[in-house]
C-alpha cells in the first residue's frame, strides 16, 4: 500500500479516498477529492491556482529546495528487510519531519520579516492622511493630538435656545 | 510455371443458360424505355448499344471459356497425354475450336447489324434489326451448346484429377491388379484407397505423400494393368501407362508371389517383360508382396527363375547409374502389407534409390557447379588415433543422484495444508522461504505508512550517516540563527493612535459599500440631485450628527439651513438672508410677532401641502399636465363599473361565431359533408 499524492493540490491521497484518472497514453492522474478532479476537468493549471502546493512552491511562498526532501524518494527496487535498519528508518522519519517543520516555519518567517516594518509605515500614513475622516481640520488644528472628538449636544436643545434668542 | 490446379476453371454454361444469362443482362444494365419521338439519332444509339453490349457479353464468357482450359500443347506432356488418355485430344480441341469461332461469329453478326443500325429511319425498323441482331446471335450458341456441354463435363472431371507434380520426387507403384497396391500406399501415406477384392478397384491414379530423410515424395497408385498388346488397352490402363511413361519416377513392380490375385507369376513375368521399355532410365524395384501367403523362399523352381531374371533387369537399371552391384537388396524386395513387414524398408529403399538418381543427375547438369562451390561440410581430421571419450565430473554425477533422491522425498505444501487442517483452516506462511540476514526477522511486520509518509521511500542503508549529516547541519544553522536572531522592535502605535486608525478604516469602509451600492444601482435608479431628496436622507439632524462626530459645532449650520429652506420662508425672502455667523439670529424681516407665529405654524403643519397639480421636485412629472392626467387616471382605474342589467361573465358569450378551424380544412379520414 502507498500513499499517492494528490496531482492537483499535492496532497497525499489516503487509502478509499478519492479519484484516479488514466488517460489513453497510460498517465495516471490521482485526486484527493472531487474539487481537484473538476478543476483538473476544467483544464485548470495548478501553477496558477492559489491554493495548490504547486502554486506555493513556485511563487516561493513555500520552502522548494532543501536537503530533508532528498531522504523521501520513490525507490523502485525494494531492499532486502532489514530489522535494524527499519528501526532506524522509522526513527529517522520522525527526526526528519522535525527538521524539515522547523525549517519551513523558518523559510516563512524570513518571508515574512519586513512586514511588521511596513504594516507600521502604511498606518502611519493612513493616519496623517485620513485623519479628516474622523477628526474635521478646523478641531485639529486647535487640538493636535489624535484624540477623537466626542459627539456633540443634540439638535432639538439648540432649537429652544433660538427660540429664547428670537424672543428676545 | 504453371500450376497444375485445374479446380480454377469456372463453370461453362449450358448454351441456353448462357443465351438466358446475356440476355437478361443486357435486359438489365442498357436503358430500357424509348419511345418513337425520339430523335432518331438517339433512338439508333438506343439499339446500336444494345446490340453491342450484347455481343460483348458473349465475347467476354467465351474468351473466358477458351482461356481457361488448358492448351494440351502448352503444358507437361505427363498432363498432356493423361488429358488425351480421358478426353481425346481432337475431340478437346475440337471442341475449343467450336467456341472460338462461335465468338467469330457473333463479333461479325455484331459489326454486320451495327452499319445497317448507322442507317435504320424509324424505331420499328431498328427494333427489328436489333431484334434480328439478337436472334442471330443466340442461334449461334445453340448451335454450340454440344461443345459447351462437353467442355463442362470435361472441367468437373479434369477438377478431380489428382494433382501431381511431374517435377518432384516421385514413385510408381505399378503391376497387376490386386496385387496389394492400394494396401502399400495406404500403409506408407494419408492416402485412404479403397481397398477390395475385385479388380480394377482402383479406377484412376492416386496420390499420397510420405516423407523420408526431411524431403517430401509423391508416391502415385496406378490402376492394375493387365498383359495385352498396346492398342487393346482400355483408358484405365492407358493412364498408367501415361503415369509410366511420362514421370521421372522410381518404380515399384509389384509381384503376387502368392498367386492369389489370380494371376500366376508366369503372366506377371510377361507383363513386367512388355512393359520394361518404359523403364528405361528409371531406379527400379521390384517388390514380392503377399508373403505372409508364400514365402519368397518356397516358390517353385520356374518361378524363382523368372524372379531372378526380372531381377537382372532390375540390376540393368542400377548398372546404368553406375551402381554397386554387390547391393542386392536395393532391387529386389519382399514384404506382406498385412502384416506390415518390411514395408519400411521398401519405401526407404525406393526413396534412397530415388533421391540418389537425382543427386546423380543433378550433379552431371551444369548448374550444380554454381552451388557446389556454396556449400562444403568440414570435417575435424583426428589428430592421432587415440579415443577420447565423454568426462562428467564425479560432483555433477552425485548431484544428480542426489537430486533424483531429494525429489521424492520433498513434502507440498499441500500436504502441509492437508495436515494442519485444511484450506480454511491452516493459512500458508508465505514468509516460510525467505532469505534474510538474520531468520528471526522472518516474521516481522514492518509499517508501510508512518505520519502521512511510506516508509518504503526512506528506507536507505545510509540512512544513519545522512541522518547524522543532517543533524550536523542543522546543529549550524541553529547557532548561526541565534546570532542573527534580532528582533525588528521598531516603533508601535499608541493606543490613541490605534483608535484613531480603526475608526478611519471603518468610515472608509463604510464609504465603499455604500459606494458600491450605489454603483449597483445605478443603472435602474433615475439619477436626481439631492436637494429633490425623497427619501428624506438628508435631513439637518443628519447634518448636525456627523458634523458633531467630526468634533464640529453644528448649530450654526443648522441654523443657516433651516433658515433658508423653502418650507420656512419661501422663494422671495431668499435674496433678503445675510450671514450672520452667530448663534443669535435676529429676524428683521416679520417684525409682527402674530405673524412670525402663524407663519411659523403654518411652516410647521402644512410645511409639506402643495395643490394638486403642481409638480414636487422629486415625484417624476414632467409638468403639472402629466400630473393631473395621471391623477385622473389613477381615480378612473379605481371607480366601480356598473354593470347593471347587462351581461356577466357567467353569461354565455361566443367570441367567435365562425371561428376558422371549424369551418375550414380536410379531414385526414373521411368525407367533410358535414361541419
Amino acid at each position: 500500500m502507498r500513499l499517492e499524492k494528490c496531482w492537483f493540490c499535492s496532497s497525499t491521497i489516503y487509502p478509499g479516498h478519492g479519484i484516479q484518472f488514466v488517460r489513453n497514453d497510460a498517465k495516471i492522474f490521482r485526486f484527493c477529492r472531487s474539487k481537484c478532479h473538476k478543476n483538473f476537468k476544467m483544464k485548470r493549471n495548478p501553477r496558477k491556482v492559489k491554493w495548490t502546493k504547486a502554486y506555493r512552491r513556485l511563487h516561493g511562498k513555500d520552502m522548494t529546495q532543501d536537503s530533508t526532501f532528498e531522504f523521501e524518494r520513490k525507490r523502485n527496487r525494494p531492499e532486502r528487510y532489514d530489522r535494524n535498519l527499519a528501526e532506524t528508518t522509522l526513527k529517522a522519519i520522525k527526526k526528519i519531519t522535525k527538521v524539515r517543520v522547523e525549517r519551513e516555519a523558518k523559510h516563512h518567517a524570513l518571508r515574512m520579516k519586513g512586514k511588521k516594518a511596513k504594516d507600521h509605515k502604511e498606518a502611519v500614513k493612513e493616519l496623517e492622511q485620513s485623519i479628516h475622516l474622523v477628526k474635521a481640520p478646523a478641531v485639529f488644528q486647535q487640538d493636535p493630538t489624535l484624540t477623537l472628538p466626542k459627539m456633540q449636544v443634540k439638535v432639538s436643545q439648540k432649537q429652544s435656545e433660538e427660540n429664547n434668542a428670537m424672543e428676545e | 510455371m504453371v500450376q497444375y490446379n485445374f479446380k480454377k476453371i469456372t463453370v461453362v454454361p449450358n448454351g441456353k443458360d448462357l443465351i438466358d444469362i446475356i440476355l437478361s443482362r443486357t435486359q438489365r444494365q442498357t436503358p430500357t424505355v424509348v419511345h418513337k419521338g425520339y430523335a432518331i439519332s438517339r433512338l439508333r444509339q438506343f439499339y446500336m448499344r444494345k446490340v453491342k453490349y450484347t455481343q460483348q457479353n458473349f465475347h467476354e464468357k467465351l474468351s473466358g471459356v477458351i482461356d481457361e482450359f488448358p492448351r494440351l500443347d502448352d503444358i507437361h506432356p505427363f498432363y498432356g497425354d493423361l488429358l488425351h488418355v480421358l478426353y481425346n485430344k481432337d475431340h478437346y480441341k475440337l471442341a475449343l475450336g467450336q467456341v472460338n469461332t462461335a465468338r467469330n461469329l457473333i463479333s461479325k453478326i455484331a459489326k454486320d447489324y451495327v452499319k445497317l443500325l448507322k442507317y435504320g429511319d424509324s424505331l420499328y425498323r431498328c427494333k427489328s434489326l436489333k431484334v434480328a441482331a439478337l436472334g442471330r446471335m443466340c442461334t449461334v450458341i445453340k448451335r454450340i451448346s454440344p461443345s459447351l456441354a462437353y467442355l463442362e463435363q470435361i472441367r468437373q472431371h479434369m477438377a478431380r484429377l489428382p494433382s501431381i507434380d511431374p517435377n518432384t520426387r516421385t514413385i510408381l507403384i505399378c503391376g497387376y491388379p490386386n496385387v496389394g497396391k492400394s494396401s502399400f500406399i495406404n500403409k506408407i501415406t494419408r492416402a485412404d484407397v479403397d481397398v477390395q477384392p475385385y479388380a480394377f478397384t482402383t479406377k484412376s491414379l492416386f496420390v499420397g505423400r510420405t516423407d523420408y530423410k526431411y524431403l517430401r515424395y509423391q508416391v502415385i497408385d496406378t490402376p492394375g494393368i493387365l498383359d495385352r498388346p498396346f492398342e487393346d488397352r482400355n483408358i484405365i490402363e492407358m493412364c498408367s501407362i501415361t503415369a509410366l511413361a511420362h514421370l521421372r519416377a522410381a518404380i515399384l513392380f509389384f509381384l503376387d508371389i502368392s498367386g492369389s490375385c489370380g494371376y500366376s507369376i508366369a503372366q506377371q513375368a510377361a507383363l513386367f517383360h512388355s512393359i520394361k521399355s518404359l523403364f528405361m532410365n528409371k531406379p527400379l524395384i521390384i517388390v514380392c508382396n503377399k508373403t505372409d501367403l508364400q514365402p519368397l523362399e518356397g516358390l517353385s523352381e520356374e518361378d524363382m527363375k523368372l524372379v531372378m531374371e526380372m531381377k537382372a533387369e532390375a540390376m540393368k537399371t542400377v548398372l546404368g547409374q553406375g551402381g554397386e552391384p554387390a547391393n542386392n537388396e536395393g532391387v529386389l524386395l519382399t514384404m506382406s502389407t498385412l502384416m506390415e513387414d518390411g514395408v519400411i524398408a521398401v519405401k526407404n529403399a525406393a526413396c534412397e534409390r530415388l533421391l540418389d538418381q537425382r543427386v546423380e543427375i543433378k550433379m552431371k547438369s551444369k548448374k550444380i557447379n554454381d552451388c557446389l562451390n556454396r556449400f562444403h561440410v568440414a570435417m575435424p581430421k583426428p589428430r592421432d588415433q587415440k579415443e577420447r571419450p565423454l568426462c562428467i565430473p564425479q560432483a555433477v554425477l552425485e548431484a544428480r543422484a542426489k537430486e533424483a533422491a531429494e525429489k521424492e522425498k520433498r513434502k507440498t505444501e499441500k500436504e502441509l495444508e492437508n495436515e494442519n487442517g485444511g484450506a480454511g483452516v491452516y493459512s500458508a506462511s508465505l514468509k516460510k522461504h525467505y532469505i534474510l540476514a538474520n531468520d528471526e526477522w522472518k516474521e516481522d511486520i514492518m509499517p508501510e505508512i508512518l505520519d502521512g509518509h511510506n516508509v518504503a521511500d526512506f528506507i536507505d542503508p545510509d540512512i544513519l550517516v545522512r541522518l547524522e549529516e543532517l543533524e550536523q547541519e542543522e546543529g549550524l544553522r541553529q547557532a548561526e540563527d541565534m546570532d542573527d536572531d534580532f528582533e525588528m522592535d521598531g516603533e508601535e502605535l499608541t493606543a490613541e493612535e490605534k483608535e484613531a486608525l480603526t475608526e478611519i478604516r471603518k468610515k472608509k469602509s463604510l464609504l465603499i459599500q455604500q459606494h458600491r451600492i450605489k454603483k449597483s444601482t445605478a443603472e435602474s435608479r433615475s439619477i436626481v440631485p439631492r436637494k429633490f431628496d425623497k427619501d428624506k436622507q438628508f435631513t439637518s439632524e443628519r447634518m448636525g450628527r456627523q458634523l458633531s462626530a467630526l468634533g464640529l459645532d453644528p448649530s450654526l449650520a443648522i441654523k443657516r439651513a433651516r433658515s433658508r429652506s423653502l418650507s420656512r420662508k419661501g422663494r422671495k425672502r431668499e435674496r433678503s438672508r445675510g450671514d450672520h455667523g452667530d448663534a443669535m439670529d435676529v429676524d428683521m424681516d416679520t417684525p409682527n410677532k402674530k405673524l412670525r407665529v402663524m407663519s411659523r405654524s403654518l411652516s410647521q403643519s402644512r410645511s409639506r401641502s402643495r395643490p394638486p397639480s403642481e409638480v414636487a421636485p422629486g415625484e417624476g412629472f414632467r409638468d403639472s399636465a402629466q400630473k393631473v392626467k395621471a391623477i385622473k387616471l389613477g381615480k378612473k382605474s379605481v371607480k366601480k363599473r356598473n354593470k347593471d342589467a347587462r351581461k356577466g361573465e357567467a353569461d354565455r358569450v361566443i367570441p367567435s361565431l365562425k371561428p376558422k378551424h371549424l369551418f375550414s380544412g380536410k379531414r385526414s379520414i373521411g368525407k367533410t359533408k358535414r361541419r
